[in-house]
C-alpha cells in the first residue's frame, strides 16, 4: 500500500510542478484571446523570450536568478507592447487564418532569429544554491526546485485571480470578455484594457518561460515545441479564464506524468486523448462560455 | 549506367594511349550530416575531424584530388537524408558517400546505395545490423552492441549490481543499446526490472517521470541510453535532481551519456560515471596526444574533439585509403574489397574492418569520469582488446544472417 502511495505522490509532484510552467506560460494566452478574439500562435515566443532573457540578464548584469527573472519579465512585457502597436494591432479586425499566418510567421522568425544570436544548443541556467538539491517535506524527499516552482504557480494563480475577481480593473477586464460591446458602451477603453493585458500576459509568460529552463531545458525551438500544448490548456480551460486554465493546466499536466511514469510505450498519447474526450464534451472548454 | 566527369578524361586518354598513372582524378565525396538544428554540433564534430585530416594528409593522395559535396540531413527522421542521397547519386554523381550521424538516415539511405552501387563510409549510425543492409556499407565508428553488452556482464561482476533498470531514447540505436545490456547483463547473472522508452530524438524531454519511475523501483543500476549531443547534460542533472545516486542507484551507458564535448557542462554531478566506449580525447597515448592538440591549433583551445571527430579523421583515412588503392578511379565493388581488413592505427587505438561483417573492430573501455584539478576527466579503469560486434557475432535478432 506505501508503495502504491509513493507512486501517486510520485506522479502527482512531477505533475504538479509541469502543470504551474504550463499555468504559468499560457494564462496570458487565454486572458487576451478571450479578451480580442486574437489567435496569437507566437505567445509562446515571450515564453521564450522571457528565458533567454533571463539567463543574458543574469551574465551581463551579473545579478541574481530571481530578480532577473523579474528583469525579464518586465523587459519582455514592454517589448511585447512594441510589437502589439506595430503587427497586432492592424489585423485586430481581420479574419482569424491572417491573424494566424501572422502569428505562426512570427514564431518561425523567433526561432531563426533565436538560433543566430544564442545558437541551436540547449542554454542552461545558474539556479540559486538554496533551490538546488532535495527537500525533505516530511512524508519524503523532493527536488528542491520543483518545490518552489509549484509555490509560485500557486502563488501567481492566487494572485491573477484575486486582481480579477476583487480588483476594478479585473472587473473591466470580465465585463470585456463577456459583452465587448456593453462594456464599450458604458465607457470602458477596451483597447487601453487589452493593452494591459498583453502586456501583463506576456510579461508573465517570460517569467514562466524563466522558471521552466531547469526543467523543460530552452532551446531557439521551445515556442514550437510546446506551442500544442498552451493551444491545449487554453483550449480545454476555456478561453478568457483564470481558474480554467489552472483547473486544465493541473490536469493535463498531472495526466501527462501518469502516462509517462505508468505507460511510457504509450509517448504523448494520454494527453492528447484527454484533450479530444474534454473538448467532445464541452466544446469550449471546462469554464468557456458556451453562449 | 554512370557518367562521371573524369569519364571523359579517360576516353581521351585512352585516345591518347598515355599510361594510366599520370591520370589525376578528383574523386567526389557526398558528405550527409547534421549541419543545421539541434545536432548541428554533432555533424560539426565529424566535419572537423574530417577536414583535419584531409589538411594533415592531403599531400598523400599525390596527384589526385578530394572534392567534398556537402548535404544537409537536419534530424534523425532519414528522409532527408534519404532525399539528399539521392541526389548525390543521381546528380552529383559521387563516388563515395559518408557522414550519417543518425541510424535512420543511415538505414533510409542503405537501398539507395545498392542501387547506386555507390559505397558509404558511416562515420557515426551505431545500429548493430546498419551495415547488413546494403552490400556497399562499411562502418568506422561502432556498434551499440559493443558497448551495451560487455556493459551488461561488467555491471553484474564488477559494479555489483543483482538488478538493472534501462531507459533508452525511442529509435533503432536505443533499442538496439538496450537489447544488448539486457542481453549482456542476464547472461551473466543478473535480472533487468524495467525497460523505458524515453521520448523521441529530436527533442531534449523533461526525463523526470521517467527517472522517478525508476527511482521508485530501486534497482542497483540504471542503463541510459541518449543520442550524443543535448541529451545527455539533461540525463546527468535529472539523474542529481532527484537524488538516485543517495537512493543507491548507480548511473552507467554507452560513453554517449559522458561524451567529451559534453562532460564539462555537467558539473559534480557527472563525478563517479561509469560508461563503456571506445574513445575519450583523455587518452593518454601518443597519437591521441598528438591529435588532440592539432585539433586544438586548428579550431581553438576551448574546443575539444570526442568521439564523432575521432570518427570524422578514421572516416576520411578510410576514404584516402580507398582512393589511393584504387588510384582515384572508384569503383564500388573494389572500394569495399579494399576496406575489408584494413587496418588503422586511430588516435583511439588500433582499429581494423572486420572483413565478413564491414563493421569495426576496435577496443572498448571503461571510463570513469573523475575530477582533475577543475575539470572533469575521463579514467580508464578497464579495456576489453579488439571487440567484434557481438550482435552479428552471436546471430541475435536482426543481427542473424
Amino acid at each position: 500500500m506505501s508503495e502504491f502511495l509513493n507512486v501517486v505522490i510520485s506522479i502527482v509532484f512531477d505533475g504538479l510542478a509541469y502543470a504551474m510552467i504550463l499555468f504559468i506560460i499560457s494564462v496570458g494566452l487565454s486572458v487576451t484571446m478571450g479578451l480580442m478574439g486574437f489567435v496569437n500562435l507566437a505567445h509562446g515566443v515571450f515564453a521564450m523570450a522571457g528565458g533567454y532573457a533571463t539567463v543574458a540578464i543574469m551574465s551581463q548584469l551579473g545579478i541574481g536568478f530571481l530578480p532577473a527573472l523579474l528583469c525579464a519579465g518586465v523587459a519582455i512585457g514592454v517589448a511585447s507592447l512594441v510589437l502589439e502597436q506595430t503587427l497586432y494591432a492592424p489585423l485586430y479586425k481581420a479574419g482569424e487564418l491572417d491573424q494566424l499566418l501572422l502569428s505562426i510567421g512570427l514564431v518561425f522568425m523567433a526561432s531563426g532569429a533565436f538560433t543566430y544570436f544564442f545558437g541551436p544548443d540547449p542554454i542552461s541556467v545558474q539556479i540559486p544554491d538554496y533551490l538546488h538539491g532535495q527537500i525533505d517535506l516530511g512524508v519524503r524527499s523532493f527536488p528542491t526546485y520543483r518545490v518552489f516552482m509549484i509555490a509560485v504557480g500557486i502563488a501567481m494563480a492566487l494572485g491573477l485571480w484575486i486582481s480579477l475577481e476583487r480588483t476594478l480593473i479585473g472587473a473591466r477586464i470580465r465585463a470585456a470578455v463577456d459583452n465587448r460591446p456593453m462594456a464599450e458602451a458604458v465607457g470602458i477603453n477596451v483597447n487601453r484594457l487589452f493593452k494591459l493585458t498583453f502586456a501583463l500576459g506576456s510579461g508573465i509568460a517570460a517569467i514562466g518561460g524563466g522558471l521552466a529552463i531547469d526543467i523543460l531545458g530552452l532551446t531557439p525551438n521551445f515556442a514550437i515545441q510546446y506551442l500544442v500544448l498552451f493551444l491545449i490548456v487554453v483550449a480545454v480551460g476555456g478561453l478568457g479564464t483564470i481558474r480554467g486554465t489552472f483547473v486544465a493546466a493541473l490536469a493535463l499536466g498531472i495526466i501527462d506524468n501518469a502516462g509517462k511514469y505508468l505507460w511510457p510505450e504509450g509517448g504523448a498519447f494520454f494527453i492528447y486523448a484527454v484533450a479530444i474526450a474534454i473538448l467532445l464534451w464541452r466544446p469550449s472548454g471546462l469554464f468557456g462560455r458556451t453562449d | 549506367m554512370k557518367f562521371r566527369t573524369y569519364g571523359y578524361a579517360g576516353a581521351l586518354l585512352a585516345l591518347s594511349s598515355l599510361p594510366a598513372e599520370t591520370l589525376a582524378a578528383t574523386v567526389r565525396v557526398g558528405v550527409v550530416l547534421t549541419y543545421t538544428g539541434g545536432a548541428a554540433q554533432l555533424g560539426q564534430q565529424i566535419d572537423r575531424g574530417m577536414n583535419l585530416y584531409i589538411k594533415q594528409h592531403g599531400s598523400e593522395l599525390g596527384e589526385h584530388n578530394i572534392e567534398l559535396i556537402k548535404r544537409d540531413s537536419k534530424r534523425p527522421g532519414g528522409d532527408i537524408a534519404k532525399t539528399a542521397v539521392q541526389e548525390l547519386i543521381t546528380r552529383d554523381q559521387v563516388d563515395l558517400l559518408t557522414g550519417f550521424v543518425f541510424s535512420p538516415n543511415a538505414m533510409a539511405s542503405a537501398p539507395l546505395v545498392t542501387r547506386g552501387q555507390v559505397p558509404m563510409v558511416i562515420m557515426n549510425a551505431g545500429t548493430a545490423w546498419i551495415p547488413s543492409l546494403s552490400p556497399y556499407i562499411v562502418r568506422v565508428s561502432f556498434t551499440m552492441w559493443q558497448f551495451g553488452h560487455p556493459m551488461g556482464g561488467y555491471a553484474y561482476d564488477s559494479l555489483d549490481c543483482k538488478s538493472a533498470a534501462s531507459g533508452y531514447t525511442d529509435y533503432p540505436p536505443g533499442k538496439d543499446s538496450v537489447a544488448a545490456f539486457k542481453h549482456g547483463f542476464e547472461r551473466a547473472g543478473g535480472e533487468l526490472v524495467d525497460s523505458i522508452p524515453m521520448g523521441s530524438p529530436r527533442e531534449v524531454p523533461d526525463f523526470t517521470p521517467f527517472f522517478q519511475r525508476v527511482k521508485d523501483a530501486k534497482p542497483d543500476c540504471f542503463y541510459v541510453f541518449v543520442p550524443g549531443g543535448n541529451h545527455s547534460t539533461a540525463v546527468v542533472k535529472t539523474f542529481a535532481d532527484l537524488g538516485m545516486k543517495q537512493a543507491g542507484i548507480r548511473l552507467i551507458g554507452p560513453g554517449d551519456i559522458t561524451q567529451d564535448t559534453k562532460l564539462q557542462s555537467m558539473g559534480e554531478d557527472a563525478v563517479g560515471l561509469v560508461t563503456m566506449h571506445h574513445y575519450s580525447a583523455d587518452y593518454e597515448t601518443p597519437e591521441n596526444k598528438a591529435f588532440v592538440q592539432a585539433w586544438k591549433a586548428e579550431y581553438g583551445a576551448d574546443t575539444t574533439p570526442d568521439f564523432m571527430g575521432v570518427a570524422g579523421w578514421d572516416g576520411m583515412a578510410a576514404i584516402f585509403h580507398v582512393i589511393r588503392s584504387q588510384n582515384g578511379k572508384i569503383d564500388a565493388d573494389g572500394a569495399i574489397q579494399a576496406l575489408r581488413g584494413w587496418k588503422f592505427n586511430s588516435p583511439r587505438g588500433p582499429i581494423l574492418i572486420d572483413p565478413d561483417t564491414r563493421d569495426i573492430v576496435q577496443d572498448v573501455h571503461i571510463h570513469k569520469v573523475v575530477k582533475s584539478g577543475d575539470r572533469l576527466a575521463i579514467q580508464v579503469v578497464g579495456t576489453i582488446p579488439q571487440v567484434k560486434d557481438p550482435c552479428k557475432a552471436l546471430s541475435l535478432g536482426k543481427c542473424a544472417n
